[in-house]
């Protein structure tokens, strides 16, 4: 890899890592497992003036029960969620849809608040934070903030962290009883991207479906919510065909890109069929 | 000296692990990349950024002033000394051969194309340093598609126009073929352009020690590189020494003399420094040759039994920019190739090679081979549809019958050897063919939204490349013999010298093999070396499948030579009659008395002290050999693939996939198991995932492997291997087996996909078979009505998907490894 040229700082604590991102100005960018910023970098397509390492800070790392919720660090890699209990209990679909990124190299280095602040939306995991309802925390030199994740995709590869502040954990509401779910992804290898890919989250009361969240990945600029289906599924019978026809509103409202994986209305079919198969999965039907 | 095993087992046929995996997996060897020489200096290349422009300036000196620059230079920097990039096939006398400047002076013609360098202390600062360079183009008209860039009025290329050649070959009755058969069939297939994409990326360091060069390369062709790098540089090939080192895979990628070696040499003569060049990734998908890139315009007459009756060939090849070493053979190695297997009466070969603004296209994996292969082995099937015909009828009957070899095809090659009914039969077994038509039929039946296809290939392939008086008679610039030499060491050890250049094929380990069984040591005590001219200064080098054909065959030959040597001086050493020994492989015995004899160890040590040698004998057993081929050598096989389509997304999995290879008799098993499986995932990459893209306005799309898809094993099957043996006609039986996996498996791959929609009455997909295309094709064949049968089935849920994976266990029982 031969980069532009760069300074690199690597702190211990968040404190210190706010500082460094305050005195580069813009210039500066986060790398912790470098897995999406490195291709940009050998690529030249970023040409940043400071990396700040945020791989010594252990206090971003870890996965912890506060109660109704899952607070993640977000220096957490792949691997760690793939493989965490609490995860696997309270949070299944991130660890389904995780265990899905790329490759088990990739996996034992990336991480979620990188995968996350990278904003990608071809990626897989902003989607499904988007599903889960998840929330999150970035400290910077005024402090702490919250921001929704429906409010911190705002464009392509562009979150709504300001440049001196750094993402410092996810929070995941808990899963309750009922809940099924289901990461569908359509990708023409196992280590591309999706072309397009369906998280879905539901919940059955009896033989119906009660409630339903569908994130969406690669299906626009920004990850976004299939709201349209979300409120067909409604009460809808928890059946192949009554989910497959709420599912027939999957695309509605979104602008997929067309690349050479697929043009934007291959991509709208495709995440009408795969909502259909998410939803049966995910209802468990 | 090793005392031997007290049962041994025979070398032939032995799956042995290779000898040189364990410096090559474990890091410990040297890629040109790892060489550092004192105050080597390292080059970046500023490239075109357009398809097609005339160069109006280049200005390099605000780069000079750059942190850590020694130099910079454009092309007119070199335009005394550098020579134009060379093109050993002129496959007709009226071919059009451009000039090729390795760094372009006036135009360029394809993004990518070097346009300036700089030279600094490190690759940091050589890259940054490129932007200071300051280049002046006028934009051309880009020159993309080759059905266009034939017809009159198209922009040019090259002054000289846009066909390179037009090579026609016919024999037999076509005509009549034509008009008499009641079946005439007509198809357009496109072989896409492909990207090899070897696991090393290629590199170059080059030394000028006083006049007397050195150049490291990463390239299968260190002895044919030589004598081109003194022809173009003028640099005495007495004073030019060329090492590959180990060599990362070629794939025919690094068959090839390239701009980047040649502008290294000329950077160090100028500089009196060691230069290094290491190719990013992105930069080599755009400059490293690409392979395939054809249109073929196929037509068959046909009996209505489904006897051929004649083909008729016509191919648009895209060239790219320029002609490279050997970019206008490599389609006519498709001449052989198009009747594959089969008999016929009337055969017409015509190929037009045209100019295009892009990267340069030349051999790789197959070269000429797949493209024909593909094309006869679709069209037999779409015969076969058209007939209603099992695929496997309509081979058979046009098919050259066991019995009927040696046989001379219409395309005047000597078939020595092969059994396409045996290897047939056995792959037919392995595959289960009839309980999956079985399946297939019941799936079709239900209108199962997941549909099962079948795909057949009975492919052959012309290897072991070449009697070099059939290259001369293709106007090819080189021989196709190959070279060996052993050297029999004072202990009794033995080193083997080869000119065939592996760069992960397992030479040195197939060579002990080879030695050892010949010459009776032990295969430990056997080192073998190559890819250094100044250690092997003979040598045609590896590609095309040649070297166990040929470099094998010249080892065999220098074995035997050792073995002539050393009969006098055992005869001395016994005090017997040359006439009275016998010769068991590592010792001469007296007849009638075994246990008086001499180890070809002893005589080796016999010969470094030759204090007692008879009269006359020289004191060496060493011998060189170099072996001319009389035929090609013809492996064969036949493939099969089962693909289940999810017919709502276009997906395509491979559900199995048999390969029963006939490639003569094996050395190594597990080498030859290796090989096709490499090359079963290049084949199947061509079908359904690999295709380099570029624009409209002739920028490569596919510059990453995030763009361009090269399969990982998570995307292949686990697959089922079977051999078949019709032995080579030599004395080492072995026809070659690198190419044969990616010939056969295209085809395969393709006819499955089509058989599982030919209800749909799709007839083609177009190469790679992505998701999206076959999902289009199925739309379109519904014309987008009715709701699919896949989607009136959907509510039924079926359960056909989780289907019933055969476990992919080798059929090895013949390699002697299945336990």
């Amino acid at each position: 890899m031969i980069p532009g040229k760069f300074d690199y700082v690597r702190p211990d604590t968040v404190d210190d890592a706010v500082r460094a991102l305050a005195d580069a100005g813009d210039e500066a960018k986060i790398i912790a497992g470098g897995q999406s910023l490195l291709p940009l970098l050998r690529l030249r397509l970023a040409y940043p003036e400071v990396l700040v390492d945020v791989g010594a800070i252990d206090e971003l790392r870890g996965v912890w029960d506060s109660g109704d919720a899952l607070v993640i660090g977000a220096r957490t890699t792949h691997y760690q969620l793939v493989h965490d209990p609490l995860i696997a209990e309270h949070a299944g679909l991130l660890a389904q849809a995780t265990s899905t990124v790329a490759d088990p190299a990739v996996r034992h280095r990336g991480t979620l608040g990188g995968a996350l602040a990278h904003a990608d939306p071809a990626g897989d995991l902003p989607a499904v934070i988007l599903a889960l309802d998840g929330t999150l925390i970035a400290r910077g030199p005024g402090g702490e903030r919250e921001i929704a994740a429906s409010d911190f995709f705002v464009d392509y590869l562009t979150s709504s962290l300001e440049p001196d502040e750094i993402l410092t954990a996810i929070r995941i509401p808990k899963l309750g009883a009922g809940w099924g779910y289901r990461y569908e992804k359509f990708h023409r290898t196992a280590q591309s991207w999706a072309t397009v890919a369906v998280a879905a989250l539901v919940r059955r009361d009896n033989g119906s479906v009660a409630e339903a969240r569908i994130g969406l990945t690669n299906m626009g600029t920004v990850p976004v919510r299939a709201t349209a289906a979300e409120q067909a599924v409604r009460g809808v019978a928890a059946s192949r065909a009554a989910l497959n026809e709420a599912a027939a509103q999957a695309d509605e409202g979104t602008q997929p890109p067309g690349d050479l994986h697929g043009a934007p209305d291959y991509r709208r079919h495709l995440a009408r069929v795969l909502t259909g198969r998410a939803l049966a999965a995910a209802a468990g039907v | 000296v090793t005392a031997t095993e007290e049962a041994p087992v025979a070398e032939l046929g032995r799956a042995r692990l290779r000898k040189e995996d364990e410096r090559l997996i474990t890091g410990q060897t040297n890629w040109t990349d790892n060489i550092r020489l004192p105050g080597m200096l390292h080059v970046a290349f500023l490239r075109s950024p357009f398809a097609h422009a005339r160069i109006r300036s280049v200005d390099v000196s605000a780069a000079r002033n750059e942190p850590g620059v020694i130099a910079a230079y454009a092309g007119a920097d070199f335009a005394d000394e550098q020579g134009s990039l060379p093109c050993a096939w002129p496959v007709t006398p009226d071919i059009i051969i451009p000039d090729h400047p390795p760094m372009a002076t006036e135009e360029v013609r394809y993004v990518g194309e070097a346009v300036a360098c700089v030279v600094a202390r490190d690759r940091y600062a050589a890259a940054d340093a490129l932007n200071a360079i300051e280049i002046d183009y006028d934009p051309l008209p880009p020159v993309l598609d080759i059905r266009e860039a034939i017809k009159d009025g198209s922009p040019k290329v090259h002054e000289a126009g846009n066909q390179s050649f037009d090579f026609l070959f016919q024999q037999g009755d076509l005509d009549s073929a034509f008009t008499d058969a009641p079946v005439i069939m007509e198809r357009t297939y496109r072989q896409q352009r492909l990207i090899p994409a070897a696991m090393e990326p290629r590199a170059v360091v080059a030394s000028d020690v006083g006049g007397e060069f050195t150049l490291w390369s990463a390239t299968q062709i260190p002895h044919v590189l030589r004598v081109m790098l003194a022809l173009v540089t003028g640099i005495g090939e007495q004073n030019l020494r060329v090492i590959a080192p180990d060599v990362g895979g070629g794939f025919g990628s690094k068959l090839q003399v390239t701009a980047e070696e040649v502008l290294a040499l000329l950077i160090t003569r100028k500089l009196g420094r060691p230069v290094k060049w290491t190719e990013s990734r992105s930069e080599g998908n755009m400059t490293v040759h690409h392979g395939r890139d054809q249109w073929q315009y196929i037509k068959v007459a046909a009996d209505n039994d489904g006897r051929i009756r004649g083909l008729d060939v016509d191919l648009l090849a895209d060239m790219g920019a320029y002609l490279m070493l050997v970019t206008p053979g490599v389609p006519l190695l498709g001449a052989f190739m198009f009747p594959g297997i089969y008999k016929m009466d009337g055969y017409s070969f015509r190929c037009r090679g045209v100019f295009t603004t892009k990267m340069p296209t030349d051999a790789y994996r197959g070269a000429g081979r797949p493209e024909a292969t593909f094309a006869i082995e679709r069209i037999m099937d779409e015969l076969a549809d058209q007939l209603g015909l099992d695929p496997f009828e309509v081979r058979e009957r046009n098919w050259i019958k066991h019995e009927e070899f040696p046989f001379t095809t219409i395309a005047g090659l000597t078939y020595d050897s092969g059994n396409y009914e045996a290897a047939t039969a056995k792959a037919k077994e392995l595959f289960g063919y009839d309980e999956l038509r079985a399946e297939q039929e019941r799936r079709r039946a239900s209108g199962d939204p997941v549909q099962l296809g079948i795909g057949v290939s009975t492919f052959t392939e012309m290897c072991g490349l070449a009697p070099s008086r059939v290259l001369g008679s293709l106007a090819y610039g080189a021989g196709g013999w190959e070279h060996a030499s052993i050297r029999m060491l004072p202990t009794g050890k033995v080193e083997v010298v080869t000119g065939a250049s592996a760069h992960g094929q397992g030479h040195e380990t197939a060579w002990s093999q080879i030695v050892a069984d010949r010459l009776g040591v032990p295969f430990e005590d056997i080192r073998v070396l190559h890819g250094d001219t100044q250690v092997s200064p003979k040598g045609m080098d590896t590609y095309g499948s040649r070297s166990l054909a040929v470099g094998g065959m010249a080892l065999v030959s220098a074995c035997g030579k050792v073995i002539d040597k050393a009969k006098p001086i055992a005869a001395g050493m016994l005090e017997v009659s040359a006439d009275d020994l016998e010769w068991t492989p590592g010792r001469f015995t007296v007849k009638g008395d075994p246990d008086k004899g001499v180890s070809i160890a002893e005589i080796a040590l016999a010969t470094f002290a030759a204090h007692a040698l008879p009269d006359g004998v020289e004191p060496n057993i060493d011998a060189d050999a170099t072996y001319d081929p009389e035929n090609f050598s013809f492996p064969h096989g036949t493939h099969l693939c089962a693909t289940e389509i999810d017919t709502e997304t276009g997906f395509v999995k491979i559900r199995s996939y048999v390969a029963v290879d006939d490639v003569g008799k094996v050395v190594n098993p597990l080498i030859v198991e290796g090989q096709v499986h490499g090359g079963l995932a290049q084949g199947i990459a061509q079908a359904l995932y690999e295709e380099a893209v570029y624009d409209d306005d002739g920028n490569l799309v596919t510059t990453t492997l995030a763009d361009y898809l090269v399969p990982a094993a998570s995307d292949l099957p686990s697959y089922v291997t079977g051999r078949t043996e019709s032995p080579a006609d030599t004395a080492l039986g072995a026809k070659g087996v690198g190419e044969a996996g990616t010939i056969a498996s295209t085809p395969a791959v393709v006819n499955s996909i089509v058989d599982a929609l030919r209800p749909f009455g799709i007839h083609d997909i177009t190469m790679p078979c992505t998701p999206e295309r076959v999902w289009r094709a199925i739309q379109d064949a519904r014309g987008g009505e009715q709701a699919s049968a896949a989607e009136q089935h959907e509510a039924r849920q079926s359960d056909q998907t989780q289907g019933n994976s055969p476990a992919g266990i080798g059929d090895i029982d013949q390699s002697g490894s299945a336990s």
